[in-house]
């Protein structure tokens, strides 16, 4: 029982990842018609959006330390962070501690003009070209962005460890009367899940509940008609874009904790996001979501020990096994409507 | 039908003089006065250095071509000189190989066997590259070390730790200065007895391909061997990124030691997450819970960071080692690239000046002759002490390193520190064991190509 | 001629002059001079540059004719260079089996993999593909080479070795690929005062065979059936409405192309006798659609183009270091030089991936029909008044900048 709560917990925190990065392929899918394979690399922008921070925040002077060595024996250059000169060694380093949710604040920003950018200097003049180009010239964007975080960056992983304040691990199983050890999960991918579960109702709720939202998704049923009615749902749609290519970043900024960014995260998640998507239905909202969550559960599910001595190696093709059944059996998806990308 | 190794090798050449009436065929490249592959005739020598240059393993390669770049300006008389000061093996004099000046060519191995052999067929095609050096894993390491047997030529590997390089894979064109899992897990062993005491249970994590099974049976043999119980080994997929479901269940699992059979970006993640998990802090069976990880490299420490203190781990070499050679080497590389040289880095350099020497030596670019020096072949003063290269399977013995992450690094390059230096004779095998190909294992003949 | 009108037979004359005279074309500069670096006149990279082709021309019958976008194609690349190995291990070296098994074995899976992926369309259907052949790499890389039973060897790549039974091995042949006692490597050397060109046995193999490929994609672009394919990718609905079942003919069209990868795997092998199983990973099935699409989807020698655009990049590139390019510049006084090689620098070697990124979206933006619509565009600047030389080529370009909706 306990193993089973262990991972239908796991399931949700990995499917929260999956399902925020669909939800932001899914709102350019519904919404403007195109196939984004740069997606993963604006998740992947997102979690440097943290690096830089933290490198911004740790920008340091050099103080030279007589008394120890470095490396070649020469005196050591011991690095002193300015935020730590100015506000005192306490606040500083706190304020660094804090750099990945503090981040958040910069991602937004920096997010939606990528997004908006990328809608008004490129995919606008896609909407009209065949998929196979979309996918050509998104694809050919996100080895360049990649590319470029590499030149600065480096190819290696870098950390942008949580907040102290949020390190470490609760015991759920002894809340709800296991014994110790047996449901025990990190802070952070609590936090994680409860911040993917804000960012998912936020964008439902924008869509559902605002003027501006309602025409959205007007405009995603019939685009020509509301278009007729007067409503410039071009610039609407550019700014859709910006908020996906938010929701991507904040998907990003978020993760790094979890997984130390490196320049190719982005590709890792592609293949598996369009998947997702696909499973959840083309231009299904509510899909992509459910079916971020239902294959987060199934991937734990079948890396179990005893999932694996069943089947082995059932937990390197899970999700593309489930992708071909849901859509034996159900043509469009989980939650798909007919007609979307179909030609 | 049955037919013995040698006798096809013979045949060989006799096809191919047989089928000389159609257009002088020859292996590989022409220039059919050559006595062997690429003999260099002009005032230079052209090395090939094949690391990875794109893909996760980029920064790794990059760290190999610097102390390639370096080795080849000691070869020719420019800067410091390194260790050609220090080498046991006074034959090298700084003017290049037997009077040659030194020039290197570049590929891109992607760290996928296809594009590394394409990578080195191009060196060996186009640019007329007598040996190729360097790579980042042991596919890689595999893969190039059969197309260099084939094509003739002289084949260093970089960074590869699958017992497979050298056991069942081993060739007569190739050798390996890096350790393996067997070794890592013999140096480790009494390292963690002594730490963690014999009653342990141990939970692996392993990569689901070749090098993460020989690393896993590795360590599991030699940690059962000093009483501790496997308790569990769970495979996990190598493009996972997350890992949670698979080190969920660790705690209750009864286990108190997670060992991840990972490299790269799978232990980079694995031990982050590992110990978001909480697991360092937890108790279990009234032991303090702990994580082993069998193979160390700087750039994963780095990548790792702060996750990485306290955990043990092994290594090839490591810029704090205290001997002469060691010691030249890291002001030369540090003065050069204001950074200390990470250990695939001390490999590749050490590569090629050893094939450097062992030309000077053979007085003779053949590989063959080349190969014949360097087996059997022992020096010391490149940084890892007294060594040997074994003549039998072509691996390089000497000490091996056993590391733990600093709990309080004074800088970022400061994160490992050494423990223990194993002594080359208690992680030495026989050249006929199991896990290394058994005695069907052979290195095959010698083949100079043309 | 050969059943060609006029303008096919023209391209195929000229494709098989290129192909033929490949060693001459492709090392231009001499070799010690600097631009030798650009030479990619070797071996090596021309059997790429053709066996790429290859699997190109085949990926374009099926996208190119019926708009079926397959993500998944590099899994049948992948599965006839495993066959093709495994008739090395266990049969011979002669490369005539191995490329027939090869091709066999590819054309099974596409059949198998084609009637369940073709049950969908559009994006569906990508996902389809590309999940079958996700889960091959997978257990191609991993479950298949477990000690217990080991198909693929994984991550180290399928490979002969001497205590293989090797059954049809005789020992007049020689210890590696071969056709009929010519091993693949026989290379012969031309050399003209600082001029090397290599002619390889193993390259004229290949280049053989594209040819013949090439010739046979011709015949299927004019063919009734090539007709029929076209008809889908306009339009699928209108032609069910007739009473025509299109899925037949889609089967055909996959495992047709299937078999033209599994032809590409079983030469890669055949050239190289080694399959390794990241030539079934997504990023190698992207590569191919990049190809045709770079070179012009639905013409007939886009692909090619492609194919020998993207190698090009990869093999020459990424070989391009500091070194090289302070050479090139040493003649610029100090400053500039360094200069110079700080601006190029990011562009080559390790940053090859960058240039191609960006030239990937310079001609998907600029030249919507790929690569072909540029020659044409040059072509047509030389040639005003020719009207007619728009020709089969322009048109499929042209059918293309059409949204396909």
């Amino acid at each position: 029982m306990d193993a089973i709560l262990l991972q239908i917990l796991n399931g949700l925190d990995k499917g929260s990842a999956y399902a925020l990065i669909a939800l932001g392929l899914t709102l350019i899918f519904g919404t403007l018609g195109v196939v984004n394979f740069a997606h993963g690399a604006l998740f992947m922008v997102g979690a440097f959006c943290a690096i830089f921070l933290q490198r911004l925040l740790g920008t340091s002077f050099e103080i030279i330390d007589e008394t120890q060595k470095d490396f070649l024996g020469n005196p050591l250059k011991v690095q002193a962070p300015y935020i730590e000169y100015w506000f005192g060694k306490d606040i500083g380093a706190s304020i660094i501690d804090w750099s990945v949710p503090l981040a958040i604040l910069l991602t937004i920003p920096v997010m939606l003009v990528i997004g908006y950018v990328m809608e008004r200097g490129l995919i606008r003049h896609f909407y009209k070209r065949p998929h196979a180009d979309q996918i050509l010239v998104t694809f050919g964007l996100a080895i360049v962005l990649q590319e470029i975080i590499k030149y600065f960056y480096g190819a290696n992983p870098i950390q942008a460890p949580e907040p102290s304040a949020f390190k470490g691990s609760v015991d759920l199983g002894m809340m709800l009367g296991f014994q110790a050890n047996a449901i025990v999960y990190p802070i952070w991918r609590l936090v994680y899940f409860a911040f993917s579960v804000v960012i998912i109702a936020g964008v439902f709720a924008f869509l559902q509940f605002t003027t501006f939202g309602m025409v959205v998704r007007a405009g995603m049923v019939d685009r020509e008609t509301v278009g007729m009615l007067g409503i410039n749902i071009d610039k609407r749609f550019t700014i859709m874009f910006g908020i996906a290519a938010a929701v991507a970043g904040l998907a990003g900024v978020m993760y790094a904790p979890i997984n130390a960014p490196n320049y190719h995260m982005g590709m890792d998640f592609l293949v598996l996001s369009f998947v997702v998507v696909v499973v959840g239905g083309m231009g299904s909202l509510p899909g992509a979501v459910l079916a971020g969550f239902l294959l987060g559960i199934l991937e734990s599910a079948a890396s179990t020990t005893w999932a694996t001595t069943t089947i082995p190696g059932i937990n390197q093709i899970i999700i593309y096994l489930v992708a071909i059944i849901v859509l034996l059996t159900r043509p469009r998806g989980l939650m798909g409507r007919k007609g979307v990308m179909e030609d | 039908m049955s037919k013995n190794d040698l006798t096809r090798r013979g045949v060989l050449k006799t096809g191919a003089v047989a089928g000389a009436g159609l257009a002088v065929p020859t292996i590989f490249t022409a220039g059919s006065a050559r006595a062997f592959t690429n003999e260099p005739t002009g005032s230079n020598v052209v090395l090939g250095f094949n690391v990875p240059q794109t893909g996760p393993y980029a920064d790794e390669g990059m760290d190999e071509l610097r102390a390639q770049e370096l080795a080849v300006q000691h070869l020719n008389g420019e800067g410091d000189g390194g260790c050609l000061a220090t080498f046991s093996s006074k034959a090298l004099d700084g003017t290049g190989i037997l009077g040659k000046k030194v020039t290197f060519v570049t590929g891109d191995t992607q760290t996928k066997s296809d594009a590394a052999r394409a990578a080195a067929k191009s060196m060996i095609e186009k640019d007329g590259a007598i040996m190729i050096n360097g790579g980042s894993s042991s596919g890689v390491a595999v893969a190039v070390q059969g197309l260099c047997q084939e094509a003739g030529i002289i084949f260093m590997a970089g960074l590869t730790h699958s017992n497979d390089t050298t056991g069942k894979d081993r060739k007569k064109n190739g050798f390996r200065h890096f350790f393996n899992a067997y070794m890592s897990a013999a140096a480790l062993a009494p390292v963690l007895e002594k730490a963690y005491g014999t009653d342990r249970r141990a939970y692996h994590l392993t990569a689901d391909y070749t090098w993460g099974w020989t690393q896993q049976e590795s360590i599991a043999a030699s940690t059962e061997a000093m009483g501790w119980e496997t308790v569990e080994n769970v495979l996990t997929p190598l493009a996972a990124t997350d890992f949670s479901s698979y080190i969920a269940p660790v705690l209750n699992s009864g286990a108190d030691v997670l060992v991840l059979n990972h490299y790269g970006g799978n232990m980079v993640n694995s031990l982050t997450q590992a110990v978001q998990f909480g697991l360092r802090d937890k108790q279990v069976n009234g032991k303090n819970f702990e994580i082993v990880v069998p193979l160390y490299s700087e750039l994963m420490a780095a990548g790792a960071g702060a996750n990485v203190a306290g955990v043990y781990g092994s290594m090839n070499y490591n810029w704090q080692l205290d001997n002469e050679g060691s010691k030249a080497f890291v002001k030369s590389f540090g003065e050069k690239y204001g950074r200390p040289p990470s250990n695939s880095a001390q490999t590749c350099y050490a590569q090629v000046l050893l094939y450097a020497d062992a030309v000077a030596r053979a007085g003779s670019f053949d590989p063959c002759a080349v190969a014949e020096a360097l087996e059997g072949f022992q020096f010391d003063g490149l940084g890892n002490g007294p060594t040997l290269y074994r003549a039998e399977d072509h691996q390089c013995f000497k000490d091996v390193l056993v590391m733990k992450g600093k709990e309080a690094p004074a800088n970022e390059f400061d994160l490992l520190e050494i423990v223990d230096v194993t002594p080359v004779a208690q992680v030495e095998y026989p050249a006929d064991h199991p896990m290394f190909g058994g005695a069907e294992a052979t290195l095959g003949e010698c083949n100079p190509g043309a | 001629m050969l059943g060609l009108n006029k303008h096919d037979a023209m391209l195929f004359v000229i494709v098989l002059i290129l192909t033929l005279l490949a060693p001459f074309l492709l090392n231009p500069f001499p070799q010690g001079s600097s631009l030798a670096q650009f030479n990619a006149g070797y071996p090596d990279l021309m059997q790429r540059f053709v066996i790429y082709g290859i699997f190109a021309i085949g990926f374009n019958i099926l996208f190119g004719l019926t708009g079926y976008l397959s993500f998944g194609h590099a899994a049948f690349l992948g599965m006839g260079s495993y066959a093709a190995v495994w008739i090395f291990k266990l049969l011979t070296y002669n490369v005539v089996p191995a490329i027939l098994l090869s091709v066999i074995v590819a054309g099974l899976f596409a059949l198998v993999i084609g009637y369940i992926s073709l049950r969908r369309s559009g994006i569906y259907f990508s996902i389809l593909t590309l999940a079958f052949a996700q889960m091959s790499f997978a257990l191609a890389y991993s479950v298949l080479s477990n000690p217990k039973f080991n198909l693929t060897n994984g991550e180290t790549g399928l490979q002969v070795y001497s205590n293989d039974p090797q059954w049809l091995h005789r020992a007049s042949l020689p210890d590696m690929p071969h056709l009929f006692g010519l091993s693949v490597r026989s290379t012969y050397t031309l050399r003209m005062n600082g001029w090397t060109f290599d002619f390889n046995s193993g390259y004229y193999i290949c280049a053989a065979i594209m040819i013949l490929m090439f010739y046979l994609s011709i015949r299927i672009f004019r063919s009734p059936f090539g007709m029929m394919l076209r008809a889908i990718k306009s339009n699928q609905q209108r032609l069910n409405y007739t009473g025509l079942n299109s899925r037949p003919y889609t089967l055909a069209a996959f495992v047709i192309s299937g078999m033209y990868a599994g032809l590409a795997g079983g030469l890669l092998a055949a050239m190289d006798p080694l399959a390794g199983a990241e030539r079934m990973q997504w990023t190698a099935s992207g590569e191919v659609v990049l190809m045709t699409i770079l070179g012009g989807a639905g013409t007939l020698i886009g692909p090619v183009l492609g194919a020998g655009f993207i190698k090009y990049f990869e093999n020459i590139f990424s070989k391009i270091n500091d070194n090289v390019l302070h050479q090139w510049f040493a003649f610029l006084p100090d400053g500039m030089e360094d200069l110079m090689v700080t601006i190029v620098h990011p562009f080559i070697g390790k940053g090859w991936n960058l240039t191609l990124g960006l030239l990937f979206m310079i001609v998907v933006i600029f030249l919507p029909g790929g690569l072909v619509e540029g020659g044409q565009r040059v072509g047509r600047v030389f040639r005003r008044r020719d009207r007619k030389a728009s020709g089969a080529e322009a048109e499929a370009a042209r059918q293309r900048r059409t949204p396909a909706e």
